[in-house]
């Protein structure tokens, strides 16, 4: 008798506990998910589908619906950190290795004007036109590579971007080691 | 009103949740890394705790209780801060989705927070009344997020430190919540003076 | 004189070293072999190059063009031939190469043809102009454009002009020589900025390290009746930095976020430029020489007027460095730093060159922990927490740093001169602000792949719409032609044995095909067209594969099945390659 009002007692509450919160599903339901925008602005917006997602957006769900979150090479190995710090994960090495920040460039000696690379370009960065020579705006082109598979002529190779005035970092200050004197006397 | 001093002092800092009881660890360590992460998890666990204390009184007292059902303390409960939980974070993201984003994950940590089940339970344990088991919830929750902060913000800084390659990360956070405990043992009798 | 002097906080009186190099006359410096002139010497945009190599320039032609409203044009010093436009090496921390016009001298020095202006009959914008086109910046150390700073802020009444001639860091002494030699030209460049810019009151601040300095300027203001204030500032370094002069003769602190101290309704500019405004100005001569101090482990230290691009190896060797000189700092001791190589030219805002070794600066013994002592803190004029943003930019916690106020830093290195610790703290600043600009660019340049990316979606879901309403257009005209057709056939069939030629379609096709009734003869001309097309499938059908009688079982199969692929692939896209090239001429 007991073991049966104990049953009893405990589907009481759990049917008043379900409905409330069956209630405030509908009541309170909220339409998108925040964390996904909060993800994507970490995540480089190259668009490259390097993760296997076409595009960052697309990753950024996967990512909310448990996908890994190092699977992202534009971001590197800093992107990996701050997604981890993000949704409380634990962090682990990329899942490809870590490239300097390209960009692509076109020869244009070599270019026919076939548009392909143009329609495969995720972010407009390549301007030119049917039979034209075509050319990279170096500023758009986010280095993502997605131009080099469709080039019949192979003309479009990857160039690190080079160290400027404008885009020199200082450097952290390392502690430079000398022979101790010791050495010297030996 | 002594005694109700005593034990918001007693739940605050002699007897801390954490450093003191031991419970509540994980969130103690996986939520300390950082100052703002801290601040929401204690203030949402500061509100859950309250909560699911009420509650869980009203429902020992009420539903168990008459009945001679106490065996089922600990499934009703766990139960019952589940809900709770979830309740939270359905309101919370409605009503301010801000505060939502703050606390992000963490919020449906708190229902494997062992703290919030522990306090209802030794608030029976301790035979205390409802004004009594609301005051010591909150007393323990507002405990649970200051040793949360302080912990936080000492974590901040040990990112910068020079620690010894094998200490890093959990392992010298475990020394200094180590060191935080004995340093919470000064309080020890606090609450004792009559 | 006297007035109500404030106090900043901080501040550090490192060994001064001035008198080295105060006691002889400004000297002229010799023609050196080759002039590399930057082009890019001020903040803003980096003026444009309008002479090519093999080009012949006079002494102040422009050879740089200002790009934008900050951006100040460029001159040749000297006139010569170019040798060549090309990157080399400027005086930057990084020692990485930038654009610049290398110049060979004739030895003639020829000036072109100066137009000066008077301020006083023109209109502002046209002085401002003027000063742009002559390459006016600030010489105290950043370099910012004078017309710039020279235009009143909206809103915001001027109180007060400051001219800064504290010069607080170590060594240098090239304003002290230009006030007490040149002081009337500089008098008469300040009251040209007063002219423009109308303060309430016009402050010319000297530390008092420099009494020559403020007895020329006290008797050159005296001689022009001009209402200016000559005040000794007490030597602090750093005095000289603007927000601290401001703060030392004002009282008025300005706020770290704030941009402009013209908001504040103060503006500073240093001799150096109020003089070279007035050469400008007057004379109409770009700014194409400086006046420029050469110290350090030298044998006969002194101030030497030269010209913009002279390598500073060349100017080196004119005061006789001894010979265990390591290499050359540009700027004091305090913020300068050591450039790359001798081959290194002079810019605008080149003011010392102070010649290195072990024994004026001792390599610095290796860096300690910090120990929390709160010395930086007390030194630093910007009373910031030094040893707080240091550990965080350590630790690479960009976002702490900030909420330390690390850009309000003026890198005056105050508290790695006094840590106990010999922490260099500067670096571990410019390390952090510089991770931090380049973490901004990168969200920037993020957000706006991202708005292409999107755009790039939206208009290729648009062009399918588009294409998608076309071609179900096209299919329907299709049907309804078709439709038409079997109508027209249908009569033609019933007619035909009635009436003849091209009378019997048109009476007798039905009322939905109008435009076959209308024109009978397109009408004819289509069924020809067709016709045609009939004959040609026919003609295709007929004709059969002619290597196929001698073929296997086997081998006739699998041609079988390649036909039968061949017609289901045919079925798939029916005709979509038509209206492609079409859709892509947009692109």
């Amino acid at each position: 008798m007991d073991i049966l009002l104990a049953i009893a007692i405990m589907a009481l509450g759990a049917i008043v506990l379900g409905a409330a919160l069956g209630f405030a599903a509908i009541k309170f339901k909220v339409e998108g998910d925040p964390l996904v925008e909060k993800i994507e602005a970490i995540l480089p917006q190259t668009q490259c589908g390097q993760c296997g997602f076409p595009g960052c957006k697309p990753y950024a769900e996967a990512i909310v619906n448990g996908e890994e979150i190092n699977k992202c090479p534009p971001g590197g190995a800093e992107g990996v950190q701050r997604l981890a710090d993000l949704l409380g994960r634990e962090v682990k090495p990329l899942d490809a290795e870590e490239k300097p920040k390209q960009i692509a460039i076109i020869d244009e000696n070599t270019c026919i004007g076939c548009t392909l690379c143009i329609q495969a370009c995720p972010v407009d960065a390549i301007v030119g036109a049917a039979k034209q020579m075509h050319t990279i705006i170096a500023q758009q082109c986010t280095g993502c590579e997605l131009c080099l598979p469709p080039c019949p002529v192979e003309c479009i190779h990857m160039a690190v971007i080079p160290e400027t005035i404008d885009n020199w970092k200082w450097k952290y200050p390392v502690v430079e080691i000398t022979a101790a004197p010791l050495q010297k006397a030996a | 009103m002594s005694h109700y001093l005593f034990i918001l002092v007693g739940a605050v800092l002699v007897n801390n949740v954490v450093l003191v009881k031991i419970l509540g660890l994980c969130p103690f360590m996986g939520v300390s890394k950082k100052l703002e992460t801290a601040y929401g998890m204690g203030a949402a666990t500061t509100f859950v705790l309250t909560m699911a204390t009420g509650a869980s009184y009203i429902i020992d007292h009420y539903l168990l209780m008459p009945f001679g059902l106490e065996y089922l303390r600990t499934l009703s409960f766990i139960v019952t801060i589940a809900a709770i939980v979830q309740l939270t974070e359905m309101v919370i993201a409605k009503t301010s989705p801000t505060l939502q984003q703050t606390l992000g994950i963490y919020l449906p940590l708190i229902t494997t927070n062992c703290a919030v089940l522990g306090v209802p339970l030794l608030n029976i344990s301790n035979g205390y009344n409802f004004i009594d088991s609301l005051l010591f919830g909150a007393g323990s929750a507002v405990g649970f997020s200051l040793v949360l902060v302080l912990f936080a913000g000492i974590r901040e800084r040990i990112e910068g430190a020079d620690v010894p390659v094998h200490f890093r990360g959990v392992a010298i956070a475990m020394v200094t919540a180590g060191l935080m405990a004995l340093a919470f043992m000064g309080f020890a009798g606090l609450d004792k003076y009559q | 004189m006297l007035m109500n002097l404030f106090k900043f906080k901080g501040g550090v009186k490192p060994p001064s070293n001035k008198l080295q190099s105060n006691h002889l006359p400004i000297a002229q410096a010799p023609m050196p072999s080759h002039l590399v002139v930057p082009l890019h010497q001020s903040i803003g945009g980096t003026p444009q190059p309008i002479v090519q190599a093999g080009d012949h320039v006079l002494k102040g032609q422009k050879i740089g063009e200002a790009d934008g409203w900050i951006s100040a044009a460029v001159h040749a010093p000297t006139s010569g031939t170019v040798l060549e436009v090309g990157m080399h090496v400027r005086p930057h921390p990084s020692g990485l190469d930038s654009l610049c016009v290398v110049i060979e001298p004739d030895g003639k020095d020829e000036w072109i043809a100066r137009t000066p202006i008077d301020h006083k009959a023109a209109a502002p914008a046209d002085v401002f102009h003027h000063l742009q086109q002559c390459g006016i910046v600030g010489l105290g150390g950043a370099g910012f454009p004078a017309h710039g700073k020279l235009t009143p802020s909206k809103g915001v009444a001027m109180d007060e002009l400051i001219i800064n001639g504290a010069e607080c860091e170590p060594f240098i002494t090239c304003d002290d020589l230009l006030m007490r030699e040149r002081a009337d030209e500089v008098v008469c460049g300040i009251a040209m900025f007063r002219d423009l810019l109308q303060p309430k009151k016009v402050l010319i601040g000297i530390e008092d390290n420099k009494p020559e300095a403020i007895a020329a300027m006290r008797a050159a203001v005296d001689a022009q009746k001009e209402p200016f204030s000559v005040v000794a500032v007490p030597t602090l370094y750093p005095a000289g930095g603007a927000k601290q002069l401001i703060r030392v003769l004002t009282g008025k602190e300005v706020p770290g976020s704030m941009r402009s101290t013209a908001d504040m309704g103060v503006q500073v500019f240093n001799v150096g430029t109020a003089y070279s405004a007035w050469r400008a100005v007057a004379h109409g001569e770009p700014l194409i020489s400086r006046i420029l101090t050469i110290t350090g482990n030298v044998h006969a230290p002194r101030n030497y007027e030269v010209l913009i691009g002279t390598p500073m190896g060349e100017l080196l060797a004119l005061a006789q460095p001894h010979p265990d000189t390591d290499g050359i700092l540009m700027g004091g001791p305090m913020m300068g730093f050591l450039v790359p190589n001798p081959q290194v030219p002079v810019v605008k805002t080149t003011n010392c060159l102070i010649a290195h070794d072990d024994r004026l600066f001792p390599p610095k013994a290796p860096e300690m922990p910090c120990i929390r002592c709160g010395s930086c803190a007390q030194v630093c004029p910007h009373e910031l927490q030094p040893f707080e943003m240091y550990w965080f930019s350590r630790a690479k916690n960009f976002g702490k740093t900030q909420e330390y106020n690390i850009f309000d830093c003026i890198e005056c290195g105050c508290c790695s001169y006094v840590c106990p610790s010999r922490i260099p703290l500067v670096q571990y600043f410019r390390f952090a602000k510089s991770e931090i600009w380049a973490r901004e660019r990168e969200k920037n340049a993020a957000d706006q792949a991202k708005t292409r990316f999107e755009f790039k979606q939206y208009r290729e879901e648009r062009e399918k719409a588009d294409k998608a309403e076309k071609l179900a257009k096209a299919a329907a005209a299709q049907a309804a032609k078709k439709a038409a057709e079997a109508a027209a056939a249908a009569a033609e069939s019933s007619a035909a044995p009635a009436a003849d030629g091209a009378i019997a379609p048109a009476v007798a096709a039905p009322a939905d095909v109008p435009a076959a009734t209308v024109n009978p003869e397109k009408e004819a001309k289509r069924a020809t067209i067709e016709a045609a097309m009939a004959r040609a499938k026919a003609q295709r059908e007929a004709v059969q594969p002619k290597n196929t009688e001698s073929l296997t079982p086997d081998q006739q199969k699998a041609a079988a099945d390649i036909e039968a692929r061949r017609v289901a692939a045919h079925l798939i896209e029916p005709e979509p390659v038509a209206p492609a090239p079409a859709s892509e001429k947009p692109e």
